[in-house]
């Protein structure tokens, strides 16, 4: 008995400057999980929140039941029985459990009076079904990672929808959630309702989809039965090229260590966490969100202040005081949040390469923009940058091209180690191709990679050695010979260290 | 038994009351009559109007912005009304608290839609109307005051009456303080405020709409700022044109005293409450210890800054701890 | 690398839009609309006054807006980054005060200046301290310490005011360059001017600037120290608070604790007017400048038609408010052209 319970047909989005999602068709029936496949930046948070009405379509149509429809706000969406699990943080750490669940809709008294008593036994039920021991009346800001996407789970249940979306909800979930989250899942299924599932884990899409389509580019790919498809099939669906292409890697020359951290702590974020890093290797860190992978590289670039542990460069122990000291010491750090961490969308090309180094491109604190010049072309081109000048704002660009500006400013403060987080999040699949292809180029030149990421066939592709983080602490370090989706998964997860069941 | 005083010291409010007693107590060292129920009578009737008007301000601070134009839309209604009183004397006092009301409600909503449909921050916003209601203040009254004999004795008995032997005044503050109480706590609205506050993104998703939050907040704290213009020209029987000049910072003072953050999504109304009456409590001090009245504004400014620093200092020490506790 | 990558034809973002396009945008772009404004008043006014062109009272009149655009320069720095200060007239309140002070214990014109300044950058730096060092947001911090400052002036002096200082500190506030018409206070504001200028568009601290104002996450992740930067704009615009209350207290000749107030709302006003974004990171000296005197002339010329201290006021509190909006509702237009061409395209 499978219904068609939402459609949409021909949707696009643009914003200003960019297209979000073009020609997008999509079909969600009853009793059936939809997996909705894509890398990162394929389009599909954005058309979570087209279905849910945080975004309107630029062009295109929604039909619920048949009947077209228009989602003004994410209410008019819950109203049509729609609602999401957002990838995105979205709490109020401030509020409490209940409050956090029942915000935007509020349970009411007849007189209009909130009915807090009923709410705080609803979320009770609500946390009991998920096989949570919190109480309602605790502050968001007390719960781990985990926790919190649980109650986003909870959130979504809240509600009496018809289509429930689950936005990468096992990103951060532990084994034992995530089969809590299964059960959930095939319940929701029994009782009739629509689950769309976003993810790009395959072990998790076999597991539990019915059904899937894939997005590229922002376009729609295709679509099939899940158990009547291969993973290849898949993929090939997903990238637009073979395995082996988007991995170009190279033979490594792998020379003297030259990066040793030990016993690095940071409380509430990562504790005893030691690994040593050797010229020419590409060491890729593995773990869920929230394992604290990107906080380690915070630490280490200088960002955060570590309260135990020691950093030995090149023999030398450093106190990482600021990032300026740890340019100056050779270590460039690619952030995980381009637009917010990596580039300043507001200033040109030029000033954004320049930036780590200005000083150094000047005499006595006076700008030289002969030399400031050089430096953006000589890295500007290198990375193949596509642009019209190099005075145009980083806004302007692509998210590829915005990545290479990032790169080409790190790489222009000729480094000895290069972080990477999370390298290719969020760019299209050509440019993806190119960076992994210049990360190999750099490691065989000698340099020293450490690469965060949360795609596994990236990491698996690309690393030398894996260094695999569970809540704050490292589970394993395996070498690229010894390791498989399955033992990283596990490691991952926090089942030993990587040991199969 | 330790986990239970960490507990209570991190509690803002409860350290509010005991900072309120130690100073109280060391207070009525110097003057014993200080502490008798008719003063605190009297301390209460006189932050009868800073209650009023730091409840707005917190609907403001709760949503992240800040509302520096207070001060001046006190006195443009308060004038407006006083003046009404002054060349109708016939109108009815109901009628006037009610135009107060409506006046400061419309100031308030100038504020409001420069935030909410201007994308003016908060702080720009308010700056400028702080000059603008305060020269309107003067363009309409033509640089005159409005002195006790030409107020009508209605007018003036608006907070001064006493039902049940409480001040009128103290009255309409608790009325303001269960009003907004409730609109806070037991509305929908007064949550969406929470939920701006806190993250506007989650909001967002949630279909809370940061406009009309923003619009609302400042229109609220508007109307507020229009009752207590009227009670603040009846009860000292003069609207001049000076009227609260400075008043923002004290409603900003009783906020960051009651443990709102100026970062948005977290305070109480309890917390702003005491730490007015914590604020009042100081005003009153000074004569009872020798201090002139011109000593005020410094006080003021060190207690604000005080009082940021050390919620700053603990909030600090809680995220820590928070940290440490929440794995391994 | 290279090799796997197809060369595209390089992205003409900008050389493809039109010329109506461009007019627009010209026409859009902030100075443009300043100068416009700047000159709309010249001539509205030398209309309505046949005092207004008047070489001896176009110089004398800035007199009166000196000392406010003084305190523009390094407030242009502290709003790039994201912060506000509105403690600066409370910063000469008691900059003032420690003159007055320091006068009436018999100090020379040397000493009360260097107190003078002193003070302002002492007040400056513990503003930063708390900013930077307690991470607490500017606003708060100054709403507090501009009521410290000036309450601390007021503690002393209660009603009375300092009077008496020295015959030469007249010369900061009231003098004349030479033999000529030019006040002092005004050659003083184009020489901190052409400095300030210089530092913000000419050397690695306004270059920092400008990313600290733009992202202060992504300037931090670049090894931009975003916390010294941030203290060294408070603790500056402490220092010039200091250098307007020298000119302010020799112009007047005397201290009230009421000295300059509401000069941080004109002070705030006349970056923000300049094309400062009030949320960071655009802006830049020449916009600031025209705003200084397209201010200070509209002023004289609505004194010279007999419009009240208080019009001016409101005209002032407008125009900070207007010259955020008007922009704001520009760019919102020039977003939805943008999404309709786009739209339009396909």
């Amino acid at each position: 008995m499978k219904n068609t319970v939402l459609e949409l047909k021909d949707i696009a989005k643009y914003f200003p400057g960019i297209k979000a999602l073009d020609k997008v068709d999509f079909t969600i029936r009853t009793g059936e999980v939809h997996a909705l496949i894509g890398e990162n930046g394929a389009g599909k948070s954005t058309l979570v929140k087209i279905m849910t009405g945080v975004y309107q379509p630029t062009k295109g149509t929604i039909f619920r039941n048949g009947k077209s429809v228009q989602f003004k706000t994410s209410h008019d969406a819950q109203a049509a029985g729609v609602v999401a699990i957002h990838q995105e943080a979205s709490m109020f750490s401030e509020l409490t459990v209940t409050e956090n669940i029942f915000m935007g809709h509020h349970l009411r008294k007849k007189s209009g009076m909130l009915d807090w008593k009923a709410m705080t036994r609803h979320t009770a039920e609500l946390l009991d079904k998920l096989e949570l021991d919190i109480s309602p009346d605790t502050l968001i800001k007390n719960l781990g990672t985990a926790q919190r996407h649980m109650v986003e789970i909870a959130k979504a249940l809240s509600v009496d929808a018809e289509v429930v979306i689950m936005d990468e909800p096992t990103s951060a979930l532990s084994l034992k959630e995530v089969e809590e989250l299964y059960k959930i899942i095939r319940q929701l299924k029994n009782d009739g309702k629509a689950i769309v599932f976003i993810s790009h884990k395959f072990d998790e899409i076999f597991e539990i989809c019915d059904y899937f389509t894939v997005f590229r580019d922002g376009q729609y790919i295709g679509e099939g039965e899940v158990p009547k498809s291969s993973i290849d099939e898949i993929v090939r669906m997903m990238v637009g090229r073979s395995l082996n292409q988007m991995y170009p890697k190279k033979d490594p020359k792998i020379g003297e260590s030259i990066l040793d951290v030990e016993g690095l702590s940071l409380p509430g974020y990562f504790s005893d966490v030691s690994f040593n890093l050797h010229r020419g290797e590409i060491l890729g860190f593995f773990g869920l969100v929230g394992a604290g992978r990107s906080e380690v590289m915070r630490t280490i670039f200088g960002i955060d202040k570590k309260s135990a542990g020691k950093i030995t460069l090149k023999g030398e122990v450093l106190e990482m005081a600021s990032p300026g000291l740890a340019m100056r010491k050779g270590i460039a750090y690619v952030p995980e949040d381009r637009q917010e961490q990596g580039a300043i969308l507001e200033m040109s090309l030029s000033h954004n390469i320049t930036l780590p180094q200005i000083n150094g491109l000047s005499s006595f604190g006076v700008l030289n923009s002969r030399k400031e010049r050089g430096v953006t072309e000589e890295y500007g081109n290198k990375m193949e940058i596509k642009a019209a000048s190099w005075k145009v704002n980083a806004n302007t660009l692509s998210g590829g091209n915005q990545q290479k500006v990032v790169l080409a400013k790190w790489l222009a403060t000729n480094p000895q180690i290069l972080i990477l987080d999370e390298p290719t999040k969020g760019i299209d699949v050509a440019t993806k191709a190119a960076v992994h292809e210049f990360i190999s180029e750099m490691a065989a030149e000698g340099l020293a990679v450490i690469m965060v990421s949360s795609e596994l066939p990236e990491i698996l592709g690309m690393s030398d050695r894996i260094v695999i983080m569970h809540e704050g602490k490292v589970t394993a370090v395996m070498n690229r010979d010894e390791a498989d989706s399955d033992n990283i998964i596990l490691a991952a997860t926090g089942h030993g260290r990587g040991e199969k069941k | 038994m330790n986990k239970k005083m960490e507990k209570i010291l991190q509690n803002r409010e409860l350290n509010l009351v005991l900072l309120t007693a130690v100073l109280l107590i060391a207070i009525s060292f110097r003057a014993p009559s200080f502490l008798a129920l008719k003063n605190i009578e009297r301390i209460i009737n006189d932050t009868a109007i800073l209650i009023m008007v730091a409840s707005g301000q917190l609907l403001v601070i709760l949503t992240g912005g800040i509302d520096l134009s207070v001060g001046s839309t006190i006195a443009f209604s308060g004038m407006a009304v006083s003046m009404l009183n002054q060349y109708n004397p016939e109108i009815p006092v109901v009628l006037l608290i009610f135009l107060g009301i409506l006046i400061g409600t419309a100031l308030g909503a100038f504020n409001g839609a420069c935030v909410a449909f201007g994308k003016v921050p908060p702080v720009i916003t308010t700056l400028g109307t702080m000059s603008i209601f305060r020269g309107f203040t003067f363009v309409l009254s033509k640089g005159q005051w409005v002195t006790a004999h030409e107020m009508t004795e209605a007018y003036m008995n608006i907070p001064k009456g006493k039902l049940l032997g409480i001040p009128n005044l103290t009255l309409w503050a608790v009325a303001v303080f269960a009003v907004m109480f409730y609109f806070i706590r037991y509305t929908r609205s007064g949550r969406e405020i929470y939920a701006v506050g806190g993250n506007k993104t989650a909001a967002h998703f949630v279909g809370v709409s940061e406009r009309k939050v923003n619009f609302m907040v400042f229109t609220v704290a508007g109307a507020l700022c229009g009752l207590a213009g009227v009670m603040w020209t009846a009860r000292y029987a003069a609207a001049v044109n000076e009227t609260a000049t400075g008043f923002e910072l004290q409603t900003v003072a009783a906020c960051v005293l009651g443990g709102v953050s100026l970062a948005g999504g977290a305070g109480t109304l309890t917390g702003v409450v005491m730490g007015a009456l914590f604020l009042g409590i100081i005003n009153n001090a000074l004569p009872v210890v020798n201090l002139s009245p011109f000593f005020q504004m410094g006080i003021q400014g060190f207690v604000v800054l005080a009082a940021i620093v050390a919620n700053v200092l603990m909030e600090q020490r809680n995220d820590r701890k928070l940290l440490a506790g929440r794995r391994r | 690398m290279g090799n796997s990558m197809e060369h595209v034809s390089q992205t003409r973002l900008i050389n493809e839009t039109s010329l109506k396009e461009r007019m627009i945008d010209l026409a859009t772009r902030w100075e443009f609309i300043l100068v416009v404004l700047f000159l709309a008043v010249v001539v509205y006014f030398s209309n309505a006054s046949p005092h207004f062109l008047d070489y001896f009272n176009l110089m004398n009149t800035t007199f009166n807006f000196m000392e406010k655009a003084i305190l523009a320069l390094p407030m242009i720095f502290v709003i790039m980054c994201g912060d506000i200060d509105i403690s600066v007239a409370s910063i000469i309140a008691l900059s003032s005060f420690s003159m007055g002070f320091a006068s009436s214990k018999g100090a020379d014109t040397p000493e009360i200046v260097l107190v003078g300044l002193a003070v302002g950058l002492l007040a400056g730096v513990i503003n930063g301290l708390m900013v930077t060092g307690l991470k607490i947001p500017a606003i708060a911090v100054t709403l507090g310490s501009s009521s410290l400052f000036r309450g601390i002036s007021q503690a002393v002096l209660e009603d009375q005011a300092y009077t008496h200082y020295p015959e030469s500190f007249g010369y900061f506030g009231q003098g004349y360059v030479g033999e000529s018409l030019v006040p002092f206070e005004l050659l003083l504001f184009v020489i901190l001017a052409a400095v300030m200028g210089f530092v913000l568009h000419r050397t690695t601290y306004g270059r920092k600037l400008y990313a600290v104002g733009n992202s202060l996450t992504a300037a931090r992740f670049s090894g931009v120290p975003v916390s010294r930067i941030r203290f060294m704009n408070m603790a500056l615009n402490g220092l010039f608070a200091g250098i307007a209350a020298v000119l302010l207290t020799s112009r007047i000749g005397s201290t009230r604790p009421n000295i300059a107030t509401g000069y941080e709302m004109e002070a705030i006003t006349l970056v923000v007017l300049g094309g400062v974004s009030i949320t960071g990171g655009k802006g830049n000296i020449v916009g600031v400048i025209i705003a200084v005197f397209l201010l200070g002339y509209l002023k004289f010329g609505m004194g010279l038609l007999n419009l009240s201290a208080k019009v001016m006021i409101i005209t002032t509190g407008f125009l900070l408010i207007g010259a955020v909006l008007i922009p704001e509702l520009l760019n919102m237009l020039k977003s939805w052209r943008k999404l309709k061409n786009q739209q339009k395209g396909l």
